[in-house]
Order: C-alpha cells, then structure tokens, then sequence
C-alpha cells in the first residue's frame, strides 16, 4: 500500500496515521511503533522543509510487511533536490546544556531507533527506506 | 494535542498530553514560552504525552536554558517510550526527571 501526498508539515498526522493503519494486524509492539511514529514524523518534515525549496510537491510513503524478519519496510519518496539525510555527522550528545542545539537529533533518533536506514538517489528521486524490527 | 498551564505565584504548571511532533510543536512553543515570563519554578507533566519528536525536543532545551537563568524546571511522570528519547539524545544529563 501507498500514500502519496503533498509534503507540507500539515500532513505528518496524516502520513503518521497511513502508517498506523497497516501495522494494524502485523503483530507490532507500542515500543515500536512508537519509534516508527517518531521516525516519520522526522523523515517527512525534512522532505516538507528541504526537498523542494520554496515550493512545494509531494512524497510517497510506502509500507511492506517483511514477514520472515518479523519487521516492516517503509520507504519515502520525493522527487526534490538530490538529500542524504545519513550524510551529515552525528550531533554530540554529551554536550553541555549551553552548547547543544537540536541540529541533526532527529536523523540521529532515526539511525538509533530503526534496524536499518538507506538512502538512495536515483532517476531523480530520493529514496529513504527504513527496516524496523516489530 | 492537549496544553493546560497552570499558574500560581511564581509556579507554572504544564501538563501536554497527546503527541509532540512537527505539526504540534509550533502550538506548545507559541503558549508555553511567553508564559515562562517571571516564572521561578516550571513543572512539565508528560503523564499523558505519547511521544516526543526533535521538534518537542527543541522546546523542551529552549525552557531548560530560560530557566536555568530565572529559576528551576522539572518534568515530571515521563513514560518510558519518552524517558528512552531524552536518554538517546543525552538529554538525561541536563534535565530533571522526576
């Protein structure tokens, strides 16, 4: 199953929800679809504030049961400018209240959270796909 | 998304239940930080937040440095789905869970 939609922050409830409902029935864990919940929400809004500059145009999010390793793939797609969200480096997270910034947290969240995370550039789309142990 | 602030004296209250994400974030950032104005003590309530996403993480950071200049802050009855995140990103080591 797909979504395809516009990739405007205003539909990260609505791709969260896509997602939900074909989870339903694949046995997931709260843990862990939390985790994918947060990974969305993280993924999506930067193909909404990056891939497309100012303008604006769509993602398509795509959900597939990989049964024999009890996990789920879901993979996003937009047709931007060319963006390895895994390219930049990790943010320091023993730094000091006062030095932190919140740059770069959420691909880290994403990279600690899922089992495996790949980025690919091809025929001008991005493709992020995702492989969450459930 | 649910915010509730609750002041008395000097003491503010928030409890948020619901989601913090990228969609809710704005909301929670446009109520909270303008109240934290002559506040001394912040209590957050997680009890009913479902989960937090970077753009709540980024909040949270911004409350904990203005309340480090004027005051305490605590977050209180955080689920464990929640205490995980702030454990990941090392924001264990500056907050004060209870």
């Amino acid at each position: 199953m797909n979504l395809t939609i516009e990739a405007r922050i205003e539909n990260v409830e609505e791709v969260i929800s896509f997602v939900n409902d074909q989870l339903k029935g694949m046995g997931c864990t709260l843990r862990a679809k939390t985790q994918i919940d947060i990974a969305l929400d993280e993924l999506f809004s930067n193909i909404c504030r990056y891939a497309y500059g100012e303008g604006i145009g769509h993602a398509t999010i795509s959900v597939e049961e990989v049964p024999e390793e009890n996990a789920v793939r879901i993979t996003l797609e937009d047709s931007g400018i060319p963006f390895n969200p895994l390219s930049h480096e990790d943010p320091d997270v023993t730094l000091d209240l006062h030095e932190r910034t919140i740059g770069g947290l959420g691909i880290f969240m994403v990279k600690k959270t899922m089992t495996d995370v790949n980025y690919e550039y091809k025929d001008g789309v991005n493709t992020l796909t995702v492989l969450k142990t459930i | 998304m649910d915010i509730n602030l609750e002041h008395v004296g000097t003491r503010l209250t928030v409890t948020v239940a619901g989601r913090l994400n990228t969609g809710t974030a704005p909301e929670f950032e446009e109520k909270l930080i303008p109240a934290l104005k002559g506040v001394e003590e912040l209590i957050i309530d997680f009890a009913d937040l479902d989960y937090i996403s970077s753009a709540g993480l980024r909040i949270v950071l911004t409350s904990q440095k203005i309340m480090n200049r004027q005051g305490t802050m605590v977050i209180r009855n955080v689920k464990p789905e929640i205490y995980e995140v702030f454990e990941m990103t090392g924001f264990v080591d500056f907050l004060t869970i209870q």
